[in-house]
């Protein structure tokens, strides 16, 4: 696993595609961060992790659509499969290296907070007492990160899904975009429907609606099970898709 | 070393493999042989654990790949038919992640430096494996199977796709990996197992039709019971001579001249040498013999009889390792009555056509 994990992470940056995606988010979270901060004169991040969790939409199928779909292509899972390794060790190997690549970039794009700690921090004038309220609310900044952190690794875990169905990249990323694009438009839709009972399912289904305690400055940990169980089916999914081929 | 026991697989309704049962003892190189679609590729994914079967057995130095795959796995090294190379990765970089992957004990700069020595790739490790050719990514892929020092090797036509020299260099290795190594090779090149293989084993439709040592094939080959004979004389008396020769079981003058000599093709009944025989009797009739030339019989020509066969046979009476070893060498006398029948029918075509034949 360790090996597969070492390689897939490597060929990120083999690959020309680990540097555009992690040139696309940083620059999306430094220019939604400049949006929703600074051009606004607004302390408030929560608006700013939303918009993030829009941008994973295009962010998230690029680290996950070659994971298994290039390998399939190139044959080069047959390696794979005929090494002493476990199918859950390789699923698990190469959701981990896309997780590790996102986490990372994630926590990168932290600094674009550096800049908005400064600025809160020259207003307060060093009288810390006066204005104790201006700056980042720190909880609320910390709960929303991890929540998009779990919630990015459902998707990765959703993405790894939808690679290892197909032997074409492109359609990968497709379906994948469709498919996060659709969890996320879910709770869009809620507004327009009336019936009650409609909207709870809705709700419930829905991945927004999860992510707005968040923002609300609750640490949820309903929404945090329901990330990682997601994550835990996709992930278990992908291993039966692997298992079943051997079968069939 | 290795033991497949009936083994049966399935893909939807279309049978793939169909009852293969084969054992394959320590350092032997054995040769997977048959037709596009036989089944060769399938035993061999099933053998590696990429693929499952759908009924029997297969176990690799006593471990069951279906009760403990990993440990199966370590003892095989496999090269698929198409090389499963990263593209993007130099042949270092290759080999150092098949060295991860195998979980591999053996000195890591010593083992990875000796595996290249043996395929020769010391001088392209530094390179990008998009960059090389062919031969190279082929090579590159055996390094990759041999990484780990399993001791099965499993490759899937290693020499598709390679120029000459390429594909007498890497059978040279295949030979050499056999001295401490169990090797299964599948191809359709026939010279290609003779050369190699210390066993053959021929696949068609999913069976095994048949399974001999290379020695007893070659034999066969070269068990030569037709000439062609190059003879000055008057061509309806030689004819006639030859015919009525005893141990002749065919004979026919071919449309080849050259100066006064016709040439005959000969065919002696099985285990019978007419040539010395056939020698004097010409010099009695004071004819001259000006060439002896031996078609013998080609591995194409067993290949062919023997799938033909059993395309024909589709019953249930299949030839098996059991069966061998009751009759001594029966691909032997299945090929021989099969070419003695072959010869009945030309005999019977030419009687028929009468003495047209003759007096061209």
């Amino acid at each position: 696993m360790l090996a597969i994990y070492k390689k897939e992470l490597k060929s990120y940056f083999i690959n020309p595609i680990g540097y555009i995606y992690t040139g696309i988010f940083l620059a999306a979270a430094a220019l939604i961060c400049c949006f929703t901060t600074y051009l606004q004169s607004s302390y408030d991040v929560t608006v700013y992790f939303v918009y993030m969790m829009y941008a994973f939409v295009i962010l998230i199928p690029l680290l996950t659509m070659r994971l298994f779909a290039e390998e399939r292509k190139l044959r080069t899972e047959q390696l794979l499969l005929t090494a002493p390794v476990t199918i859950t060790g390789m699923v698990l190997g190469k959701f981990l290296a896309a997780l590790t690549l996102f986490t990372s970039t994630l926590l990168v794009s932290c600094i674009n907070f550096i800049p908005l700690a400064v600025i809160a921090d020259a207003e307060r004038g060093g009288a810390s007492y006066q204005h104790y309220h201006t700056g980042i609310v720190a909880g609320e900044l910390v709960g929303c990160l991890v929540s998009l952190l779990l919630l990015g690794a459902a998707f990765i875990a959703i993405g790894t899904f939808i690679s290892a169905l197909t032997e074409n990249q492109l359609a990968a990323a497709v379906i994948t975009i469709a498919v996060i694009f659709g969890m996320i438009g879910l709770s869009l839709l809620n507004n327009l429907i009336d019936a009650y009972w409609l909207r709870t399912i809705i709700s419930w289904i829905s991945v927004y609606s999860r992510f707005g305690n968040f923002t609300n400055g609750l640490f949820d940990f309903a929404a945090i099970f329901y990330y990682l169980s997601i994550c835990g089916v996709f992930i278990f999914l992908t291993i039966r898709v692997y298992e079943k081929r051997r079968w069939a | 070393m290795i033991k497949i026991e009936h083994l049966v697989k399935n893909y939807g309704t279309n049978c793939a493999v169909d009852d293969i049962s084969l054992e394959i003892s320590d350092g032997e190189i054995v040769g997977f042989l048959g037709p596009n679609g036989a089944g060769k590729s399938t035993t061999m994914n099933i053998l590696t654990g990429y693929l499952s079967s759908t009924a029997g057995r297969v176990s690799v130095a006593g471990i069951d790949v279906l009760n403990d795959p990993l440990g199966a796995k370590k003892q095989i090294g496999y090269l698929p038919e198409q090389p499963p190379l990263y593209l993007d990765m130099t042949v270092d970089e290759y080999l150092n992640f098949n060295y991860d992957l195998k979980n591999c004990k053996l000195s890591r700069a010593e083992h990875i430096r000796e595996v290249c020595d043996v395929v020769h790739i010391g001088d392209v490790r530094r390179r990008v494996i998009k960059n090389l050719s062919k031969g190279y990514r082929q090579r590159v892929g055996i390094a990759g199977a041999l990484v780990g020092n399993p001791r099965v090797i499993i490759f899937d036509e290693p020499t598709v796709g390679l120029d000459p020299k390429q594909i007498i260099e890497i059978r040279n290795l295949i030979r050499s990996l056999g001295k401490d190594h169990t090797v299964i090779l599948s191809t359709h090149i026939l010279q290609e197992v003779q050369a190699v293989c210390d066993r053959i084993v021929i696949i068609n439709k999913g069976r095994i039709v048949a399974d001999e040592k290379t020695e007893n094939i070659t034999r066969v080959i070269e068990n030569n019971r037709r000439f062609n004979a190059k003879i000055c004389g008057p061509q309806a008396q030689v004819l006639s001579t030859l015919r009525n020769l005893p141990g002749v079981a065919y004979c026919e003058a071919l449309a080849e001249r050259d100066g006064d000599a016709i040439t005959y093709m000969i065919e002696s009944n099985p285990g019978v040498d007419i040539r010395k025989k056939l020698f004097f009797t010409l010099s009695n009739e004071g004819w001259a013999l000006i060439g002896l030339e031996a078609l013998g019989l080609s591995l194409e020509d067993i290949f062919i009889t023997v799938v033909n066969k059993s395309d024909a046979d589709d019953g249930p009476s299949r030839y098996t390792r059991r069966q061998k070893t009751r009759a001594r060498s029966a691909i032997e006398s299945q090929v021989a009555s099969d070419l003695y029948t072959q010869a009945g029918q030309k005999r019977a075509e030419a009687s028929a056509l009468g003495l047209d034949e003759d007096e061209e």
